[in-house]
């Protein structure tokens, strides 16, 4: 595992692993994530893992006394990943999204298939075939950043983004797919609508999603969608 | 309570920040200006990370339902209890009936209340930050509104007696103003070179800190858009998103920087050329739209050092903040 480490400013650390996104370095990233959170010490106030980073923020005030704040903080990183080699990624779940494609849940699904000349259902296939991982939750709460689309239906950005695009909305930007958690503006092209919840505050976990959680997109027709809803 | 009669540009409740949840794209989020924050807490009693109402710009116009024990903090929005001016890095008691009137900002653009006893309401993912955009957290997770009603918690025991103490003779010190001037008035906002710093072309390295940079109009609680001198990457290569901090530097492709603070997202994808220093950004967000900034670099070693010394002046002001407010 090849690691390195670089201040961000004088209250944060990034640890920062080979710059790539693949299942390999998603699991070193979590190994080393896991050894963190187990042994978090009093000053560190955070610890946020990304596609092939760990920046982990922590409060100065408690390490003043200390020669360097950033080697202890460097110093107890280290320790953590060497502990890491001997240890086991989180457990992988699979988490089964259902999805109510095109019709006024997937406005743009007729525009995504007539840019790759295929049929709706075709694109839905294809959709729903994809291998999906959640590499890391970002932008909103509970935002999946998920890899695997397959590269056949990758489309660009709407031209004009909406103004508000509603919390479960399913969507294609480039190679990315993702579900929208809460509703914000937007440019990726809605091709489906989940009734699930991506981010419920009412609920704990109030987050459906993890980093390294495998996806499963699955069709489910209107009426199941409004069943879902109630 | 304290009913709001106008709201203000941007009035919202925030404490020290959410922690914990960035893992899960929930972000920090409190208050723009943590310096206000730990002093107008101590100078009503309260715990220093309390939750606070912070004004932008513009401040509320408030009617108090009760007598309160408040401070009031950070820029000056031309204040008035009843008509009378109100003292600015003070504790003060409203009584019950009154009015504080605010208006636009003389100088600073951030301020906050505190009131003795927080403001009540229930803490979200442990934090009483409103999160404005997902809307989550403060009050009923947005920012107030004409004819809100905000529950006030119970003042603590020192507090209290604070409180009979002010009602009998109302104080008449302030924080020191040389003190305040030392943290709003640094020449420079001394920067960091940030994880980037080495892709960007040595012209542009030097244009930052020897060119002046305005803050645009297009600016918020999310970041400061800086407008001057394009700065250039030698490299056009992208960057995996990655975590940021309250006060990073990004330089999106156009060259024009980018502060991002108390509402950045969690992730980042732009190169980052800087960092501000933490004890900066009091300086930093004080800034209105239209005003210019000068950078000046300096060590993440040098930034802690004079975090640490900030550190204990604070601590000194604490500990006589509270004799003063134990005397008669």
């Amino acid at each position: 595992m090849k690691v390195s480490y670089y201040p961000l400013g004088d209250q944060a650390v990034l640890l920062e692993f080979e710059q790539e996104v693949s299942p390999e370095i998603l699991s070193d990233v979590q190994c080393v994530y896991q050894e963190i959170k187990s042994d978090a010490p009093e000053w560190l106030i955070e610890a946020v893992p990304a596609y092939a980073s760990i920046t982990v923020h922590y409060d100065l005030k408690q390490l003043l006394d200390a020669e360097s704040a950033e080697a202890v903080v460097i110093g107890f990183l280290k320790e953590k990943v060497a502990a890491s080699k001997n240890s086991d990624p989180p457990e992988q779940r699979v988490v089964r999204i259902p999805v109510c494609y095109g019709g006024e849940y997937g406005p743009d699904l007729k525009e995504v298939a007539d840019c790759h000349q295929l049929t709706p259902d075709e694109v839905v296939k294809r959709h729903t075939d994809g291998d999906y991982t959640v590499y890391m939750l970002g932008f909103a709460p509970g935002f999946p950043y998920i890899g695997g689309l397959d590269a056949s239906i990758a489309t660009p950005r709407k031209k004009n983004p909406r103004s508000a695009i509603p919390a479960g909305s399913v969507g294609i930007a480039g190679q990315q797919t993702g579900v929208y958690s809460i509703e914000t503006p937007g440019g990726w092209q809605i091709i489906g609508r989940t009734p699930e919840k991506l981010f419920d505050m009412t609920k704990n976990p109030s987050f459906l999603l993890r980093a390294g959680d495998k996806i499963e997109f699955y069709p489910i027709t209107e009426k199941e969608y409004e069943e879902w809803q109630e | 309570m304290i009913k709001v009669i106008e709201a203000g540009l941007l009035s919202s409740i925030q404490d020290n920040g959410r922690t914990g949840y960035q893992e899960s794209g929930v972000i920090q989020s409190g208050v723009m200006d943590t310096f206000t924050l730990r002093i107008a807490n101590t100078l009503v009693g309260n715990n220093e990370s309390e939750g606070v109402l912070e004004l932008t710009l513009t401040g509320p116009t408030l009617e108090f339902t009760e007598d309160h024990l408040i401070a009031l903090c950070g820029a000056d929005f031309s204040a008035e209890i009843d008509g009378a001016p109100a003292p600015l890095w003070r504790p003060v008691v409203v009584k019950k009936g009154s009015t504080l009137h605010m208006r636009f900002s003389k100088t600073g653009c951030r301020g906050v209340i505190a009131v003795a006893g927080g403001f009540d309401v229930p803490d979200v993912f442990g934090s009483k930050s409103t999160y404005l955009r997902a809307g989550i957290g403060g009050f009923k997770g947005r920012a107030l509104d004409k004819e809100d009603v905000l529950p006030i918690g119970d003042p603590g025991k020192e507090s209290e007696a604070t409180f009979k103490r002010a009602e009998e003779s109302p104080f008449t010190w302030s924080v020191s103003g040389a003190y305040t001037e030392s943290v709003y008035s640094p020449e420079f906002i001394r920067v960091m070179p940030g994880l980037q710093f080495d892709e960007f072309t040595e012209e542009s390295k030097r244009t930052f800190t020897n060119s002046t940079y305005k803050l645009s109009k297009q600016s918020d609680r999310m970041g400061f858009r800086m407008e001057g001198e394009p700065l250039e990457r030698t490299t056009d290569e992208d960057i995996l998103s990655e975590g940021v901090a309250f006060g990073t530097i990004q330089v999106p492709s156009d060259g024009q920087p980018i502060i991002l603070l108390a509402d950045r997202q969690t992730l980042g994808g732009y190169p980052k050329i800087g960092q501000v220093a933490s004890v900066d950004l009091p300086a930093l967000i004080q800034k209105k739209p239209g005003e210019s900034v000068r950078f000046k670099w300096i060590t993440v070693k040098e930034a802690q050092l004079l975090f640490k010394k900030r550190e204990q002046e604070w601590q000194e002001l604490k500990w006589i903040i509270n004799k003063k407010l134990k005397e008669a």
